[in-house]
C-alpha cells in the first residue's frame, strides 16, 4: 500500500507540502533570468502539481530496493538514474508548456526566454526526487519498527502465558494424586518406601519451583528436574519403565527453556507406559551439532490403547514456546512409527541465557 | 451347599498400579463382609473375570491399558455394581451417567470407602430392575455430543475385540443385540441400534433401514430391489436392504 495514496490526510499534506516548493520554483525561475513573476508562476504551479505527482511513484523504487538488501551503489545508482529520468521528463514538460504558453499575447517569447532555464528546472527536480525518496525511507524505517515492535510484544506475550501454562502443566495435579495415592498404600505396607516416595516428590517439587520465572536453565539441571520425576513415576509403575539417556556431554552446559523436555517425558509416561501392560521404554538423545542442541524423545506405545482425552496438549505447549523464544531458528516435529512414538526438537545452543 | 446367614460381597480390584490395587485390598480387608476374589491389571482381564465369576462389586480405574473403565462398564452389563476409583475428577459426570455406584478420587480415606461401599449395599440390596437399558446404551448417551466412538469393544465369552470404527462395514439390529459386521466377521455387542447410530459419526455411518447402520465408505452402489425398495450393495458383496427413508436420506448424501 502506498503510504500516501491510501490516505486522504496524508495526501493532502503532501499537496500542502508543494505549495512553497511551488513558490520556491518560481522564484528561481525569476532570479536568473529574464522571466516575468507571473509567467514564473504561471510555470511553476502545473509543473509542480505534475511533479508532485511524479514523485508519488518513488515510493515504490524505494519499496523494492530496501536498505538492508542491497549495496549503496546499487542503490544510489538505482535511484539516481530514477531521479534523473523523472527531471528530465519534468523539463521536457517544462519546456513544450513554455512553448504553448508563449502563444498567447501576455507571454510572448516566454519559449526563448525560458531555453536557459532548462538547467535549473533538471537539478531543482532531482533535488525534489531525491528528497522524496529520502523521505520515503525514512517512513519505511519507521513502519519496520513499529512491527518490529509489535512481533516483540506478541513474542512476549505468548512466552508469559507458555509459562503460565507450563506451570500448570507443571504441577499437574493427577501425577500429583496419583503419586499420593502410591504413598498412602506404602504407609502401611512399606513405611520406609513411603517415606522416600515423599522425599522424591517433594524433591521434585521444589526443584520445579520457581523455574517458570527462568528464562532458561543449564541442559543438566532439566535432566536432573526429568530424574527426579522419573523416580517418582518408578515408584509408582515400578519395573514398567524403562529410561535410557544418551546425552552429549558438550550438551550439559547449553542453556535451555526450563520445563521444555519434562513435559515430553511426562506425555511418554502418561500417554505411551501407561497403557502398556508389560510396560515400555523411554528414549531421550542429546546431541550437539553445528551450534544446534538436537534432542530426540522416543518411547513405545500401544497403537490400539483406548483413547485418552485432553492428549498432545504438552506437545502443543513446547512448540508453542520453542517458536516464541527461537522463531525459525528452533524445529519441532512428532512422528509415530509403529509402536513407537517420537518427539524431535532442534533449538540453537546459545552460549549464554539471554534474558527473555 | 449351606450359606453363611449374611451373604459376602464378592469383589474384584481393578487398577494397573500394584499400589493403588494394594490400597482398596488393605481396605476391603477391615470389612469381614467383602471378599476380594480377583484382581486384575488391565481391562482384559476384568472382563474375564466378570464373565466368569460373576462378581458382586467392581472397583474399577478408568485410566489403563487395553480397555478403559468405561469400556470395561459396557462390556460386563449390569450385573456387577462398579465403583469408579481414579485420580482425574473430570469424568464424574459420565460415570453417574453409566450407573456407577460412586466415584472415588485418589487419594482417599477409610470414610470414604466405606461410604462407597454403603452405597453398593444398597445397589445390591435393590438389584436394578429389568428394564435398565445395557450399558453400552448408557455409556452412549453419556458421550458428550460431537466426540464420536473411534472404536468398539466387544466380548464373546470371556474373549474382547476391539473394532476399529474404520472397520466397521455395517451393523444389523438382532433383538436386543447389534451385530457388527467388521473383517469379514460379525460380532454380537447388546445394544440397540440407534444408541449406537447416535455414537458414531453421521458423517461415516448412516441408517438405510430400521434394522441397518452402513459404514457410507463401503456402499459401493445402490440398486433397485423391488416396487418401492432398493438394496446397498457393499464393496465386499454384502447386500443390504435399504428403506424407503434410507434411500432418501444416501440420495441426498450422494447429491451432495
Amino acid at each position: 500500500m502506498h503510504p500516501i495514496l491510501s490516505n486522504f490526510r496524508r495526501l493532502l499534506i503532501y499537496l500542502l507540502a508543494w505549495i512553497p516548493i511551488t513558490g520556491l520554483l518560481a522564484y528561481l525561475l525569476t532570479v536568473f533570468h529574464e522571466i516575468r513573476d507571473v509567467e514564473a508562476l504561471a510555470l511553476a504551479v502545473p509543473l509542480c502539481v505534475l511533479y508532485a505527482f511524479l514523485c508519488l511513484s518513488s515510493w515504490y523504487s524505494c519499496r523494492g530496493n530496501s536498505l538492508e538488501k542491497y549495496s549503496l551503489g546499487r542503490l544510489v545508482t538505482t535511484h539516481l538514474t530514477a531521479a534523473l529520468v523523472a527531471s528530465v521528463i519534468w523539463a521536457f514538460a517544462a519546456v513544450s508548456l513554455a512553448s504553448t504558453l508563449s502563444k498567447l499575447p501576455s507571454f510572448q517569447g516566454l519559449s526563448h526566454r525560458f531555453r536557459p532555464e532548462i538547467p535549473v528546472m533538471i537539478v531543482t527536480g532531482l533535488l525534489l526526487y531525491l528528497l522524496w525518496i529520502a523521505l520515503y525511507y525514512v517512513i519505511i524505517a519507521v513502519e519496520a519498527s513499529r512491527e518490529a515492535e509489535a512481533r516483540v510484544m506478541k513474542a512476549s506475550v505468548l512466552a508469559r502465558e507458555a509459562e503460565l501454562r507450563a506451570l500448570k502443566a507443571q504441577v499437574n495435579p493427577h501425577f500429583l494424586f496419583n503419586s499420593l495415592n502410591s504413598i498412602s498404600a506404602l504407609t502401611s505396607s512399606d513405611a520406609s518406601k513411603a517415606r522416600e516416595m515423599c522425599i522424591l516428590l517433594g524433591d521434585f517439587l521444589r526443584r520445579t519451583l520457581g523455574l517458570g520465572e527462568k528464562a532458561a536453565i543449564p541442559l543438566e539441571e532439566e535432566l536432573s528436574l526429568i530424574r527426579a520425576f522419573l523416580a517418582v513415576e518408578k515408584v509408582r509403575f515400578g519395573a514398567r519403565i524403562q529410561m535410557e539417556e544418551n546425552i552429549d556431554k558438550a550438551a550439559l552446559s547449553v542453556p535451555v527453556p526450563p520445563l521444555l523436555l519434562q513435559p515430553l517425558v511426562e506425555n511418554a509416561v502418561v500417554h505411551g507406559i501407561a497403557n502398556l501392560v508389560e510396560g515400555g521404554w523411554i528414549r531421550l538423545n542429546v546431541r550437539s551439532q553445528n551450534g544446534d542442541l538436537a534432542i530426540t524423545v522416543e518411547n513405545s506405545f500401544d497403537p490400539e490403547a483406548p483413547p485418552r482425552r485432553k492428549s498432545g496438549v504438552g506437545l502443543v505447549n513446547v512448540r508453542q514456546r520453542l517458536q516464541a523464544r527461537y522463531g525459525n531458528r528452533a524445529s519441532f516435529g512428532v512422528q509415530t512409527e509403529g509402536d513407537r512414538y517420537r518427539v524431535a526438537l532442534t533449538l540453537p545452543a546459545e552460549s549464554e541465557a539471554t534474558p527473555a | 451347599m449351606t450359606r453363611e446367614p449374611a451373604k459376602k460381597i464378592r469383589a474384584v480390584v481393578v487398577d494397573d498400579e500394584e499400589l493403588a490395587r494394594q490400597v482398596l485390598r488393605e481396605f476391603a480387608a477391615s470389612h469381614p463382609e467383602i471378599e476380594v476374589i480377583a484382581e486384575c491389571a488391565n481391562g482384559f482381564e476384568a472382563v474375564k473375570v466378570v464373565t466368569e465369576q460373576k462378581p458382586d462389586l467392581m472397583f474399577l480405574d478408568i485410566q489403563m491399558p487395553k480397555l478403559d473403565g468405561f469400556e470395561v462398564l459396557e462390556l460386563i452389563g449390569n450385573e456387577t455394581a462398579v465403583v469408579f476409583v481414579t485420580a482425574y475428577d473430570s469424568y464424574a459426570i459420565k460415570a453417574f451417567e453409566v450407573h456407577a455406584v460412586d466415584y472415588l478420587l485418589k487419594p482417599f480415606g477409610a470414610d470414604r470407602f466405606e461410604a462407597a461401599l454403603k452405597r453398593a449395599k444398597q445397589r445390591l440390596a435393590g438389584k436394578l430392575p429389568e428394564t435398565t437399558p445395557p450399558a453400552a446404551d448408557l455409556a452412549a448417551a453419556a458421550r458428550p455430543p460431537a466426540q464420536y466412538l473411534d472404536r468398539i469393544a466387544v466380548r464373546d465369552g470371556t474373549r474382547v475385540f476391539i473394532i476399529p470404527v474404520a472397520k466397521l462395514d455395517y451393523a444389523e439390529a438382532q433383538d436386543d443385540y447389534v451385530a457388527l459386521a467388521a473383517d469379514g466377521k460379525k460380532h454380537l455387542k447388546q445394544q440397540t441400534i440407534s444408541s449406537l447410530e447416535s455414537a458414531l459419526d453421521p458423517s461415516r455411518f448412516m441408517r438405510i433401514h430400521r434394522s441397518y447402520l452402513v459404514n457410507l465408505e463401503r456402499v459401493a452402489k445402490v440398486e433397485p430391489y423391488a416396487k418401492d425398495s432398493h438394496v446397498a450393495v457393499l464393496a465386499n458383496g454384502a447386500q443390504l436392504p435399504v428403506s424407503r427413508a434410507g434411500y432418501a436420506r444416501l440420495r441426498a448424501f450422494i447429491d451432495k
